[in-house]
């Protein structure tokens, strides 16, 4: 697996090129957040709005009625935690476009509470208009924007910096509201999103060579949530759904697909691994992963509970797949 | 300047239909916000009628069923801003008016109502359920921008689009208009840092300091004062103005400010025109108890 580094601020770059009317507006953390460059070749599009992060989304409210297109850039804490009720009057409510483009999502940061975005989507998801976006490699870096361009609303990323894995072909790029399947099967259904796909893709290979058949589908579009693939996925799973996300299994990919089944009347267990209703603490992406317990192995026990049985699957069984971590802050 | 010319005369009787209608309304229906008439009348028909660079209303002059809210699939309804002349297309020399005190939703319908913007019977809409010109207007309400009900959020999105005025070279100016009351919010003051910074000396606030808010006098809530001197150390040029002398409303607008914002504080009285309130004073929402209704009627119609 090839790890990419920087995706976000050469595709930027790309993006800003084929659209002049696309502005960054940053609250100190531009550097953070992969637009240093930008700022460099396009400094006439590049506002720094200081640490001020209510005045940048309703400023930036304002530049998109004029229109421009907005992308504000910081961490993704700031842009719905502190900021909710600017992200709700000034932009969502008159359905503006204006791109939320937010980094270390969830427990990627060694930042600490103050830095982890763990409830965003639950949170994002009750806000009418808004498209989320959650990003799970380097393909979807690249192909997050022209989705969020072609959205006719405002749109919120969870994005990766530095280094990042590329799961998925450069020339398979994500799809509006559509699931990527990783593997084809009938035993579970297991939905992934974020850097979680990479513990579920883990977990999957190992399961596989049990013999266990998975339908796995990495999911990066967190609303809308229609994709019929979903439906499909839970029908057809013989011991039951499971999903794993960067997240609070609160108001999450777990609960959304919770809703979905209970919308279509699929009667079967869902086990929801990530944040188990918890903050987390500062420390590193892997140590936190098996901490809160939203890890491959958290993953494989979890199918375990539904089908009844155990795989005798140990930690060091776990280690053919290589990690990148997240260290900076 | 406005495209009509309107005498002060015009203008201080259009104030007085306001502050009439208003109270009429209160007594009518047992309540409005009357103090934000009285304070404001002068200051909102001196906008309309003697500053801003607006072209004439695009908006139905008849009230509107509400248009339902914007969504990726409704976002052609008849907006706020058609009745201030602007419909989305660029008019590059034409001035924009937000409302952040949208409380004051009355006193903007009456106003533009007064000149000739909306007719006078579409004001009996006003807060009827289902119609498009709520107590607390919103983007669809004749007048409004914006969906200014969260205060502090307006200043920003008024400063976002002069930031875009002077990015796209537009030599419009950009109003916006507050309640004293506002000035308190965190995020006006990080509206006023960046404006500063941005040198956007196309954007001009208006701020009616009637100094009252829900809980009582301002200065007795959260000071504020001194905000001419507070302004000018946020790098803006600042004035106070008699918010009730047409005259002086309007060469506030003309204060040079090169390379600055400028916020205009007209000092305004809440109980102006209408004697009856003051022994009410401070009072956010007036209502007119039955006791109370045959003076202010009788003082109504002798109005």
């Amino acid at each position: 697996m090839k790890i990419e580094t920087n995706t976000h601020s050469k595709n930027i770059l790309r993006f800003a090129k084929e659209h002049p009317e696309v502005v960054v507006l940053s609250a100190d953390l531009g550097t953070s957040c992969e637009v240093k460059d930008f700022a460099k070749v396009y400094p006439e599009r590049y506002f720094s709005m200081g640490i001020a992060e209510q005045n940048m989304c309703s400023w930036a409210a304002g530049l998109a009625r004029e229109g421009f297109r907005p992308m504000l850039h910081t961490f993704a804490v700031f842009l719905y935690r502190r900021i909710l009720d600017q992200v709700e009057m000034s932009v969502a409510y008159p359905n503006l476009p204006v791109i939320f483009v937010g980094f270390v999502p969830g427990i990627t940061t060694p930042g600490g509470v103050s830095h982890q975005s763990t409830n965003d989507i639950g949170v994002l998801r009750t806000v009418p208009n808004m498209a989320i976006f959650d990003i799970g490699d380097a393909t979807e870096i690249e192909g997050v924007l022209d989705l969020a361009y072609n959205y006719n609303g405002p749109v919120y990323i969870r994005m990766l910096r530095k280094d990042v894995p590329r799961f998925f072909p450069a020339s398979e790029p994500m799809k509006f509201n559509h699931a990527r399947v990783l593997s084809e099967g009938s035993d579970i259904a297991l939905l992934s999103s974020s850097v979680c796909t990479e513990e579920a893709m883990r977990a999957t290979a190992v399961l596989k060579a049990q013999g266990l058949s998975i339908q796995h589908l990495h999911v990066s579009t967190l609303k809308p949530f229609t994709d019929p693939q979903v439906v499909e996925a839970c029908n057809k799973a013989k011991y039951g759904v499971v999903t794993i996300e960067n997240h609070s299994v609160i108001g999450g990919l777990g609960t959304a697909v919770a809703e979905v089944m209970a919308e279509n009347g699929i009667n079967k267990r869902l086990v929801k691994v990530g944040l188990d209703d918890t903050y987390a603490h500062g420390a590193s992406k892997m140590y936190l992963l098996k901490k809160y317990g939203m890890d491959a192995m958290t993953l494989i026990n979890g199918i375990e509970d539904l089908m009844g049985k155990s795989f005798g699957i140990q930690e060091h069984d776990l280690e053919e797949i290589r990690f990148e971590d997240f260290t900076a802050v | 300047m406005p495209d009509v010319k309107y005498s002060n005369d015009q203008i201080a009787l259009a104030a007085k239909n306001i502050r009439k209608q208003i109270l009429g309304i209160a007594i009518n229906r047992g309540g409005c916000y009357l103090t934000q008439a009285c304070s404001s009348a002068e200051l909102v028909s001196t906008l309309y009628m003697g500053i801003l660079n607006i072209g004439p209303s695009l908006g139905s002059p008849e009230a509107l069923p509400f248009p339902g809210v914007p969504s990726p699939t409704n976002m052609d309804y008849p907006k706020g801003s058609l009745y201030n002349g602007y419909s989305g297309r660029e008019m590059p020399d034409r001035d924009r008016f937000f409302v952040s005190c949208c409380h004051y939703a009355s006193v903007i319908y009456c106003a533009l109502a007064e000149c000739g913007r909306i007719s006078h019977s579409a004001i009996e809409k006003f807060n009827v359920d289902g119609w498009n010109m709520e107590m607390i207007g919103a983007e669809h309400s004749p007048g409004f921008e914006n969906t200014a009900g969260s205060l502090g959020q307006t200043v920003s999105i008024a400063a976002g689009t002069a930031h875009a005025y002077k990015l796209k070279g537009n030599s419009g100016r950009i109003f916006c208009m507050l309640s004293d009351g506002e000035l308190e919010e965190g995020q006006a003051w990080e509206c006023f840092q960046a404006a500063s910074f941005y040198q956007l000396d196309n954007f001009i606030i208006y701020v009616d300091v009637n100094g009252q808010q829900v809980e009582g006098w301002t200065r007795d809530v959260m000071n504020t004062e001194p905000m001419v001197a507070r302004m000018k150390a946020f790098g803006w040029e600042a004035i106070e103005v008699d918010g009730h002398d047409i005259d002086a409303l309007k060469a506030a607008a003309e204060t040079p400010h090169e390379g600055k914002p400028l916020m205009v504080l007209c000092k305004t009285n809440p109980a102006q025109g209408v004697p009856l309130l003051e022994k009410m004073l401070p009072k956010h929402f007036v209502t007119v108890s039955s006791a109370e209704k045959a003076e202010f009627q009788k003082f109504h119609d002798e109005m």
